[in-house]
């Protein structure tokens, strides 16, 4: 990824928080809701511009789940793992979108089109095991329905 | 004066008296107690990393770690009752559960202390099933290997990087269970600001990180008949080999070697200490063109540690100006085996081989970092050991080293005055300097050639010296970390146009001094620092010659080959270049 305002970017970015305690924190949270992630490129133009060792803010990147550090993909498939929805048959559905999309949580398939995450509970417990593609919620899933869902959302985007 | 207030505390039943603020740790000590540890290290801050290290007190339900409590008035501890001891069993099963079973093919058998201290616990199965992460191994700097494989996450490498050090290298990477060690962010070591100072690999407690063995590449080279292999010993090496083999620290063991050196093979024994007094001959006679005749900018920074001269390139690319041209005293060494030695004894310079035995895992890197270092025609060193590798080699080879007679080295590059042998402690380079420099610059003999000053253990040491009524102002640092203080007043002045504020830096990576590398035996304090450089100083002092240009041999090779110190061939053959480098390359 090379954007050519990335340089003003990251610059108007430390000047907000230059004068803030343990400001590195909001400094890539900013970067991140600009790009989507944190680029390395990004993380090492912080490293020259606040003069702060790459080591140290890749310290706090891999720290916190919050981060990404690739790009997210256009749908992100949300798997709840809360109680209800584990004990209801969620494992079984994060192992079939695995199989299907080729894909480990946390990361994003090779096409950029979806990217797979596992949530803690999203509040509609009586609806689980429940998923989530981007705003859309499925509810009730079974491993069955797994595949139509990501048809679905490959449909949209052809 | 501060007064120190006194703890007065219970350890096992026998009452204790310390300074405020000492650790349980460190308290034991007063009550004949070793509490054990894995994580920390005498030269480092405690991490807590590990667990082993917990102790009872009386009227806390529960257990502390020695290594980070304080000891309060009227504490009651218990360091080893049956619960004490099987809790420390299972923290180290623990351990184990995350770490291979391959010692007898590790870097660090029989020299590891996590194996020593499951020796000592007698751990004889796998209580917990074992889960391995898989990390690759990491060799890109051919320097230092990396294999966070081993690593059971004690922090020591990384404080060592990041605070002992200040290079940034290392850091620990994601977190919980996942945690690892990795150089900044995931990329390879060769790619991160590492120096090679080996530090990380000197405080690691297992064989997560290691020196590049190369003692096979060194026996190929010595069975090869086509092959006539040179070798020369660096300062700190003497003083610290005997820890190997029984000696008692500081122990200087010099003659020794030389024999030892020419049973294991090498057809020339030199002395890297040749090579310092050489060094001293082009540095000091740098440092009188700039100072006196004012040809150059000062200060005049020394170059003779490779990991310093990496840190510099990297972190103080701007002040390349500064540097000493002076190549370090092995490599004048290794440069001048394969044309000036090689001429005078009609060897073929082709098949010639030059091993260094090193205190350092950065002289690896030295050898080949730029084509000055190929000035004879050929590489100059073609292996450089660290001390660790040359104690094994002796070990593979049976020899008894303490039954060894004492032998001379091959004097043309082998006789040495005491100015080259300090070189291996902090302040010794400057030291050495400043004898050559008053001779140079007022004709005279020192009366007294000591410059206690600049000895110890002080991070950075300020002083100035009077040379026949002219003030020279120096620095001398150890230990990175202590570089910034001193380069970081040399950098303001530069830009507000001031005079500069010293006129003479010397600066090692290491703390102590070579004697406290990267490549020396495992265990290191300070205290282990300072009785190695008394090995040197006791030698220098008891030396015929004390300065570099006393040395006849160093004389003889002047006039035969170089002609004078900054002469044209000694440019060609003794001297450097440094470049501006990027800290990340990915």
């Amino acid at each position: 990824m090379v954007v050519e305002t990335l340089k003003d970017d990251v610059k108007a970015v430390i000047e907000r928080w230059k004068d803030k305690e343990g400001n590195l924190i909001m400094i890539l949270h900013d970067i991140q809701d600009r790009y989507g992630y944190v680029p390395r490129e990004a993380a090492l133009e912080v490293s020259r511009q606040a003069d702060m060792p790459l080591a140290r803010i890749y310290e706090v990147l891999t720290f916190y789940n919050y981060f990404k550090l690739t790009p997210p993909g256009k749908f992100t498939i949300s798997v709840c793992l809360g109680t209800a929805c584990y004990l209801k048959g969620a494992p079984a559905l994060i192992e079939e979108i695995r199989r299907l999309l080729q894909v480990d949580e946390g990361h994003t398939t090779k096409d950029g089109l979806f990217h797979l995450q596992i949530v803690r509970c999203l509040g509609c417990c009586g609806l689980a095991p429940v998923i989530t593609v981007g705003h859309k919620v499925y509810s009730a899933v079974k491993r069955t329905d797994v595949m139509g869902i990501i048809a679905e959302h490959k449909t949209v985007e052809a | 004066m501060s007064t120190v207030t006194k703890i007065k505390a219970i350890i096992n039943g026998i009452p204790v008296e310390v300074d405020q603020g000492a650790t349980i740790l460190e308290a034991a000590h007063k009550a004949q107690v070793n509490i054990p540890t894995l994580c920390k290290h005498p030269d480092l801050v405690a991490s807590a990393g590990c667990g082993i290290c917990i102790v009872k007190i009386k009227n806390n339900r529960k257990m502390l770690r020695a290594c980070c409590t304080p000891l309060e008035e009227g504490m009651d501890i218990m360091t080893h009752d049956p619960e004490i001891v099987q809790t420390r069993r299972t923290v180290l099963e623990l351990i184990l559960s995350n770490h291979p079973t391959d010692c007898l093919v590790c870097g660090r058998n029989n020299d590891c202390e996590l194996q020593k201290i499951c020796a000592e616990f007698g751990i004889r199965d796998d209580r917990f099933e074992r889960i391995l992460p898989n990390i690759p191994v990491d060799s890109s700097t051919k320097t230092i290997i990396l294999e966070p494989r081993k690593c059971i996450k004690c922090s020591r490498c990384i404080d060592a990087c990041q605070n002992m050090q200040d290079v940034w290298a290392l850091s620990y990477v994601d977190r919980g269970f996942k945690t690892r060690m990795a150089p900044s962010g995931d990329i390879k070591l060769a790619e991160s600001p590492c120096v090679r100072c080996g530090q990380c690999a000197a405080h690691c407690p297992t064989g997560a990180i290691c020196e590049n063995d190369e003692t096979q590449k060194v026996w190929q080279l010595l069975q090869d008949p086509d092959k006539h292999c040179v070798v020369q010993i660096a300062p700190a090496v003497r003083v610290a080999v005997g820890e190997g083999f029984g000696y008692p620290v500081g122990t200087n063991l010099t003659k020794k070697l030389y024999a030892l050196l020419r049973r294991l093979g090498f057809k020339a024994v030199f002395d890297t200490n040749f090579g310092a007094d050489l060094t001293i001959m082009e540095e000091g006679t740098e440092f009188v063109e700039r100072f006196v005749n004012k040809k150059g900018p000062l200060p005049l920074i020394t170059s003779c540690c490779p990991a310093w001269v990496d840190y510099l390139e990297k972190y103080y690319g701007d002040t390349i100006s500064l540097f000493s041209s002076a190549k370090s005293p092995h490599e004048m060494v290794g440069a001048l085996a394969k044309t000036y030695y090689a001429q005078k004894k009609n060897i073929d310079p082709s098949k010639m081989k030059v091993i260094s035995i090193m205190p350092c895992t950065a002289k690896k890197y030295e050898i080949s970092r730029t084509e000055e270092m190929s000035a004879s025609g050929f590489q100059d060193v073609d292996v450089s050991l660290t001390t660790r590798e040359l104690i094994r080699m002796i070990k593979q080879a049976g020899i008894d080293f303490k039954q060894l007679p004492d032998e001379d080295a091959d004097l043309m590059l082998g006789d040495y005055a005491g100015a080259g042998t300090i070189f291996g402690a902090t302040g010794g380079v400057m030291e050495a300097a400043l004898r050559t420099a008053y001779f140079a610059i007022t004709g005279e003999n020192l009366k007294d050639v000591n410059f206690t000053a600049v000895r110890g253990l002080q991070g950075v040491k300020e002083t100035t010296i009077n040379i026949k009524g002219t003030d020279v102002k120096i620095a001398v640092a150890h230990g990175l970390k202590n570089v910034k203080y001193v380069m970081d007043k040399v950098r303001d002045a530069l830009k507000n146009n001031q005079p500069p504020p010293y006129h003479f830096i010397e600066v090692m990576a290491c703390p102590g001094g070579c004697v406290g590398g990267g490549g020396q035996p495992y265990m290191v304090t300070d205290d282990i620092r300072k009785q190695r450089a008394k090995g040197l100083y006791e030698e220098d002092a008891n030396l015929p010659h004390r300065c570099s240009h006393e040395n006849p041999y160093v004389a003889q090779l002047y006039k035969d080959f170089l002609e004078k110190p900054l002469s044209h061939k000694s440019h060609k053959l003794l001297h450097t270049k440094y470049v501006s480098r990027p800290l990340y390359t990915r």
